[in-house]
């Protein structure tokens, strides 16, 4: 943001202000495309969510509550209730995993560094399809894991790791690690080091410059990795699909349920909704939260 | 006691790396498996890319999926690029809030963004199939190739512009002449990143799609949930191979890219 109003600023001049008139044309495509095909669809979801469901087939348009209402059902509740579960534990263990990963990596020297993100970037561009099938040969009943575990004789049966909990989880935290890794990262790497190093000359243990310098320092990436972690968490319907084998139900596969067989288009818009309500909080508690507008390490 | 360090956390990554890869790795390895059994390995073959050649449904839908992600990430190239230099230089007070609105398909959830197009396009009595895709795709596509070029405007070096100006060149001949090829880098890194997108694209695809229209990420979806034939690990490998290139590509193009503010 601070780009452009450095640009406006430079530029406010008389000869530009002839030009002005022209540069409309350059930003029609954008403004058009964006109303027409996301602020306008985004309205119609939400319209669609308070209206009744045909009998049959289809929407009627008479104004009802009835599918918000719906959602506070024990069913759909509980539907939320273990969707927001797996996504917590799955940002949990990634920012576990990943801020010691983000961190060294920051610390690497520049040529490493740049070769460290090519190895972590280059598996997120690989189709994410490609990467379950290959869990799912893994996890497979007397697939590699249990040839190796009953290889090493710490099971004797198959362990029936797909189409489980675990797997789903284990394929959650896979899917959405680099995210954390590279928010980590781009945070660590702008960090002042000379602020740990202050610390540690004022007489603070490792440990204790790390946890009041490093991590505070680091939060904005830390949030930022939070965020773009737990909210695909909520809605990657595929992984669950096809390492959960339908075991798992997440606020996602209930929204595709409700869409594909259920033909409940107005409860499905209306879940979305709810999801997306869920969403626009995390990110605003996130601006709130760090003071920055963009999310760190997103691109 | 520092070298131990150093060697502890790259102990922990190569292990990271190493899980990172083991799928990947895994897929490609059965590629060239002799049989079709996942169990037990029965030697090497190069069968399956022969099959795959031959299957026509298979490479149908990755045509498809080329098709779409050429045409997607061509039109959030222009749109996106115009849209943010000129985004750059307009001041209206709607601009925060459209800049915000089309970044919303990368921000929200995948599975309501498919949901969001299929009730519209439904509604619209749009058919479903390729223009479909082409419009759902493009909507999460200009927001990579818009804050891409966003970020490379702001170092860029505005008295060349100005410069060009004051020896009378018009402005559409100081974009065409003066921005468009120093931001050129920016526009192509944010395109090939668009087209990787799409190309991988399942959630937003599978609502969108027609019942006639396959895209390859479906049909591999479909077959992982049916059953799958070693045809598709053979594509996959390609395919990887393929990615490699692009990530290379769109590596060296970033690194031309003007320096960031």
């Amino acid at each position: 943001m601070s780009g452009y109003n450095k640009i406006i600023n430079q530029s406010g001049t008389g000869a530009e202000k002839k030009t002005k008139g022209h540069w409309w044309m350059t930003v029609a495509p954008l403004y058009g495309f964006t109303i027409l095909f996301v602020a306008l669809p985004i309205l119609y979801l939400i319209i669609l969510s308070f209206l009744t469901r045909a009998q049959t087939w289809g929407v009627v348009n008479q104004f009802t509550l009835e599918n918000y209402a719906r959602i506070v059902k024990p069913v759909y509740l509980n539907t939320f209730k273990e969707s927001f579960q797996l996504a917590i534990l799955t940002t949990i263990t990634t920012l576990l995993v990943g801020y010691p990963f983000g961190y060294f990596m920051a610390r690497l020297p520049r040529k490493q560094k740049s070769f460290m993100m090519l190895l972590v970037v280059i598996p997120f561009w690989t189709s994410a399809l490609m990467r379950m099938y290959g869990w799912i040969i893994i996890f497979r009943s007397n697939g590699i894991l249990d040839k190796i575990l009953m290889g090493l004789k710490i099971t004797e049966k198959p362990l029936k790791l797909l189409y489980s909990y675990p797997a789903v989880l284990v394929g959650m935290i896979y899917s959405l690690l680099p995210f954390m890794i590279l928010s980590v990262y781009s945070s660590t790497d702008k960090m002042d080091w000379s602020l740990v190093e202050a610390a540690r000359d004022l007489g603070a243990t490792r440990l204790k410059a790390f946890l009041t310098v490093t991590v505070k320092m680091t939060l904005p990436g830390i949030l930022s990795g939070i965020v773009l972690v737990f909210i695909p968490s909520m809605g990657l319907f595929f992984i669950a699909d096809i390492l959960g084998g339908g075991k798992v139900m997440l606020v996602g596969n209930l929204i595709q349920n409700q869409l594909q067989s259920g033909r409940d288009w107005p409860f499905a818009a209306a879940l979305s909704v709810v999801l997306m309500i869920f969403t626009s909080i995390m990110i605003w508690l996130y601006r709130k939260l760090s003071g920055v507008k963009d999310l760190e390490g997103l691109l | 006691m520092k070298k131990g360090r150093i060697r502890c956390s790259a102990i922990y990554q190569a292990v990271l790396l190493a899980l990172m890869y083991l799928p990947i790795v895994v897929v490609v390895v059965y590629s060239f498996h002799a049989s079709k059994s996942t169990i037990r390995w029965q030697g090497w073959s190069l069968d399956w890319y022969r099959k795959l050649a031959g299957n026509r449904g298979l490479l149908e839908a990755l045509k498809n999926s080329l098709i779409l992600a050429g045409l997607s990430s061509g039109a959030a190239g222009v749109i996106g690029t115009l849209g943010a230099v000129g985004m750059a230089r307009v001041n209206w007070k709607s601009k925060g809030a459209v800049e915000y609105i089309s970044t919303l398909p990368i921000m929200i959830p995948e599975i309501i963004l498919g949901m969001v197009f299929m009730a519209f396009f439904a509604a619209m009595g749009l058919p479903f199939g390729m223009v479909t895709l082409v419009l759902g795709h493009t909507s999460f596509c200009i927001p990579y190739v818009f804050m891409m070029v966003k970020s490379s405007l702001v170092g860029l070096d505005k008295s060349l512009g100005e410069a060009a100006k004051d020896l009378g060149a018009s402005e559409v001949r100081v974009f065409f002449d003066i921005t468009l090829p120093l931001i050129m880098p920016a526009v192509l890194s944010g395109m090939l990143l668009a087209f990787a997108m799409s190309l991988d694209d399942v959630v937003i695809s599978i609502f969108v799609t027609g019942a006639r229209t396959n895209t390859l990420p479906i049909r591999i979806y479909t077959q992982l949930k049916s059953g799958v034939t070693p045809e598709i690990n053979a594509l996959c490998t390609i395919m990887l191979a393929v990615t490699f290139v692009i990530v290379g590509l769109s590596r060296m193009l970033g690194k031309k890219a003007p320096a960031r503010g």
